[in-house]
């Protein structure tokens, strides 16, 4: 009973480990994981979208999250 | 718990060897994280070389740290844009961890006694005085 109580307890923090290391952006970085076939274009769009509603992001992105790129 | 215990025995003789800088230690390290899919990684690597080259006789030496999961991947980048430095190949991201890692490229700059003296995110050309002023520093003391 404890053991399964335990386990139990573990699901619970099975989300605490969330969000995803700058290294491990491997698959998300790749092209074909971005929503728009044209980056200069979405580039364009987001410029447009942060200059409206001073928020960015939320687009996908192609680099590590440095920021420079 | 027999099973148990030969499985975590069997586990741990065939777990693959851990990235490490120990064959470095003694040396002031520029640790530079990288990995193919990464554009400023790329920007970075002929600088990365020109440094190695300019100051690897002063105790110095840059070490690529990277963190494809495939090697396949490193392997092709690396065909396409050599390094003259020593590679260490970290695709479980022990070393990423330990530098406590916020971005790529991350660098960070050790002393000899393997201590963290500077550290700086991303990697931009217009930067790169800046970078080479803080490895003269570490290299003068």
């Amino acid at each position: 009973m404890k053991w399964l109580l335990f386990i139990l307890m573990l699901n619970l923090v099975g989300c605490a480990g969330w969000g995803v290391n700058p290294w491990d952006r491997d698959l998300m970085a790749q092209k074909s994981m971005q929503f728009g076939a044209e980056s200069v274009d979405e580039a364009y769009t987001d410029h447009i979208y942060f200059s409206k509603e001073g928020s960015s992001g939320g687009s996908g992105f192609s680099g590590g999250g440095c920021g420079c790129n | 718990m027999k099973v148990l215990l030969s499985f975590l025995i069997l586990w741990s003789v065939s777990a693959p060897a851990q990235p490490t800088l120990e064959e470095h230690r003694g040396k002031v390290i520029y640790l530079d994280f990288w990995a193919s899919w990464c554009t400023p990684c790329l920007a970075s690597f002929p600088w990365l070389n020109q440094i190695h080259e300019k100051y690897k006789s002063k105790n110095f030496t840059v070490v690529g740290v990277n963190l494809d999961k495939k090697r396949e991947k490193a392997d092709d980048f690396l065909s396409s844009q050599p390094a003259n430095f020593p590679l260490v190949f970290d695709p479980e991201g022990k070393l990423p961890t330990k530098y406590k890692v916020e971005g790529m490229p991350y660098s960070v700059i050790l002393d000899e006694q393997g201590k963290v003296i500077h550290r700086h995110i991303g990697f931009d050309i217009a930067k790169t005085a800046e970078y080479q002023k803080a490895i003269e520093e570490v290299l003068k003391k």
